[in-house]
């Protein structure tokens, strides 16, 4: 074999592994679904008791967020991010406007160790959404300050849509990692 | 044949050839320039005469030319005759007799055998008063323009700045040109019916300065060869007087930084191991900008009432973008769709990223539930410190071998973390634009600001996406599609790109 062409069946090869190696260290974080999640399965909570959660809806001028405090149901662990969520996704009456698009159901929630909550939306979070930036981020802290603020085992949060990773909602914020908080669009 | 008639031909040949060109080089100086008559029906030719420094021109060519009817009487006067209007010329007289009124003449009218010679300045002077046509003789460059021709007198002046050169080329009466790019060959249009032009239009400047070469392409088209080391030109136009000018500002490039001299190798410590090359980037200019218009195919973007789609807009405003940059900056312009179809955010970065485009440019409209939000807004992007933790770690150099022996040393930086190098440069350019902005479009509350943004996060240049105003605010929905909107954001785009290239500019030297 001459020196060239084992420098490049060397070459080559390095690619492949290269490659592989790219693959195996790029695979996203292990997803929660396929392991039992990290918090325990909440037991029955005591009817009616409530904790008081920020929410957060659009501001009066159309720039940011403001939080509301409102009572949520009472859960443990996960089911306390779930009913968070279905909180802060809930129909609201004027005069509080929600960031989040009219129909948009949660699938699934999921904590990690780390503290990466997965919440599995459903696709009208992104089909009804209006687009543009502005409104993009205004619905996508919405989610992911309402669990960070009010959990603090929550670190970050990762939008899944109909179960799956999408690069965007509406083609602005990328939700290919889990966002961490960020109050600054809070008023 | 043997040698010595082989040796005659050659000779023969030879000073036959000498002949032809002694001929040839005779008939040049002594034969003057004739005179280009532009018309209506083109271009053509009448010879003059040239005695002593005076140039004649023969009254039979000129009745050929001017339909013009001659009577010579047995007094030596000679009649040119137009639709009844009449000149009388008489031999060796410096006079012309136009309907009873005398006119001057700079040399008096000649006969050579059978012809009558008449100065040339006999067309303005005499016939242009008989004459149904404006007759506009241009001595210096031999024109003789028939009507209402629009043929601009242009000149082409080139002067060194520090650094940089200027191109100034002022065309009067005023005619207005467009500048088009092609590689490093800038073509002029003028608006003009010919030009009345010098040629060369430019003494050569040298092959080392930054304009090469003016050319006339054509009647009304100069050409302009930029150098190799010019870093981009910006054109621009405004009226003097009567004349318009044109000013085409060349860039230079930054110097290449001298290598450090070798180090002495007498009492040379253990070297240490050489020290990667800095990961900065070493953006000194603005030669390629990546525009990239939100949105297309099935993904429209945002809506206004009145049925706008972003996708539409952000196009039709890249391609006013890209057309400023290209004639005005000399920028070449990446588009990462010039037509109405998806794209994935990654494709769209990946344009820039591999043409190696010096800054990327993401234009969108925006949209609030809140309808009286208005105003442009800036993004530049945002990572959260783990992501950023996660970059400055893993971008490295790695020296790699190379097919066929050798090494070489290539950057690795992860794909999604590019931007995270380019973060402080994004910021000043977002800053620029938004000086820029400001007093021309309506501008958001907050106009600069950070966020995770997808197609910002894999860019490997300087980046910003621009929101340049709301849909869903009515009054902005019908600015945005409009001309005037467009244009007065194209052009605060431009100049914004102009004071970036030269703060890079600055911070070169």
């Amino acid at each position: 074999m001459t020196l060239p062409r084992a420098a490049a069946l060397a070459g080559v090869t390095a690619v492949v592994l290269a490659i592989g190696a790219a693959i195996v260290l790029t695979r996203p974080a292990p997803r929660p679904a396929a392991k039992a999640p990290a918090a325990p399965v909440a037991t029955a909570a005591p009817a009616g008791r409530k904790i008081k959660a920020r929410l957060f809806y659009l501001s009066d001028d159309g720039m940011h967020l403001t939080s509301v405090e409102r009572d949520v149901p009472f859960a443990e662990g996960a089911d306390q991010a779930r009913e968070l969520v279905a909180a802060q996704i809930a129909p609201v009456a004027e005069p509080l406007l929600s960031a989040i698009p009219t129909g948009t159901s949660l699938r699934a929630l999921f904590i990690t160790e780390r503290g990466d909550a997965y919440v599995d939306l459903s696709h009208d979070i992104s089909t009804s959404h209006p687009g543009g930036t502005l409104e993009e981020l205004l619905t996508v802290y919405t989610i992911v300050d309402a669990l960070t603020a009010n959990l603090p085992a929550v670190q970050s949060v990762q939008i899944l849509i109909d179960g799956k990773e999408v690069p965007t909602l509406a083609g602005h914020v990328d939700l290919r990692q889990p966002l961490g908080k960020d109050l600054s669009l809070v008023q | 044949m043997n040698l010595r008639s082989r040796r005659v031909v050659s000779l023969a040949l030879a000073l036959g050839f000498i002949a032809v060109l002694a001929g040839h080089l005779a008939s040049q100086t002594t034969t003057p320039v004739p005179l280009t008559v532009l018309s209506k029906d083109g271009r053509r030719q009448l010879a003059l005469t040239l005695v002593g420094d005076q140039e004649f021109v023969g009254v039979d060519d000129l009745a050929t030319f001017f339909q013009l009817t001659t009577r010579e009487d047995a007094l030596g006067a000679l009649t040119v005759s137009y639709k009844g209007r009449s000149i009388v010329l008489t031999v060796d007289q410096p006079l012309a007799s136009v309907a009873g009124r005398l006119v001057a003449l700079p040399a008096p009218s000649t006969r050579a055998g059978r012809r009558w010679l008449v100065p040339v300045e006999f067309i303005p002077r005499a016939l242009t008063l008989v004459y149904d046509t404006k007759l506009d003789l241009r001595k210096p460059s031999h024109l003789l323009v028939m009507g209402d021709l629009r043929v601009p007198r242009v000149t082409v002046r080139y002067d060194l700045l520090s650094p940089g050169a200027r191109l100034t080329i002022d065309a009067t009466p005023r005619a207005t040109s467009t500048v088009g790019q092609d590689s490093e060959r800038l073509t002029i249009k003028f608006d003009a019916d010919a030009l009345d032009i010098a040629n060369p239009p430019l003494a050569a400047p040298g092959p080392q300065s930054l304009v090469q070469a003016v050319r006339v392409l054509d009647a009304v088209t100069l050409t302009v060869d930029l150098g190799p080391r010019n870093a981009g030109f910006r054109a621009t136009s405004q009226p003097v007087d009567t004349t318009m000018r044109l000013t085409i500002d060349v860039a230079e490039a930054a110097p290449q930084v001298p290598l450090p001299p070798a180090a002495p190798a007498a009492p040379a410590p253990v070297a240490p191991p050489e020290a990667p090359p800095a990961l900065g980037p070493a953006v000194a200019t603005i030669r390629t900008v990546a525009i990239d218009p939100g949105h297309g195919g099935m993904d429209e973007g945002a809506k206004g009432a009145n049925g706008t789609k972003e996708k539409d807009v952000t196009l039709a405003v890249a391609r006013r973008v890209k057309a400023a940059l290209e004639t005005r900056l000399g920028i070449r312009v990446l588009l990462t769709r010039d037509d109405d179809r998806d794209l994935l955010v990654d494709d769209r970065t990946a344009v820039a990223n591999n043409n190696k485009a010096d800054l990327f440019i993401s234009l969108h409209l925006n949209t609030s539930r809140r309808a009286p939000v208005a105003g442009a807004s800036i993004y530049y992007a945002a990572f959260d410190r783990r992501a950023e933790d996660t970059a400055n770690a893993a971008a490295r150099i790695e020296r790699v071998p190379v097919v066929g022996g050798g090494t070489r040393d290539i950057e690795l930086t992860a794909w999604d973390l590019a931007q995270t190098r380019h973060l402080d440069q994004s910021r000043s350019f977002a800053t620029v634009l938004e000086e820029q902005l400001r007093d021309h479009v309506p501008l958001a509350a907050k106009s600069v600001d950070r966020a995770p943004l997808a197609v910002l996060k894999s860019a490997n240049m300087p980046a910003v996406l621009v929101e340049m105003g709301f849909l869903t605010n009515a009054d902005q929905e019908t600015a945005v599609i409009g001309n005037d909107f467009q244009t007065t954001f194209v052009q605060a785009l431009s100049d914004a790109i102009v004071k970036y290239r030269d703060s890079l500019a600055g911070a070169a030297r």
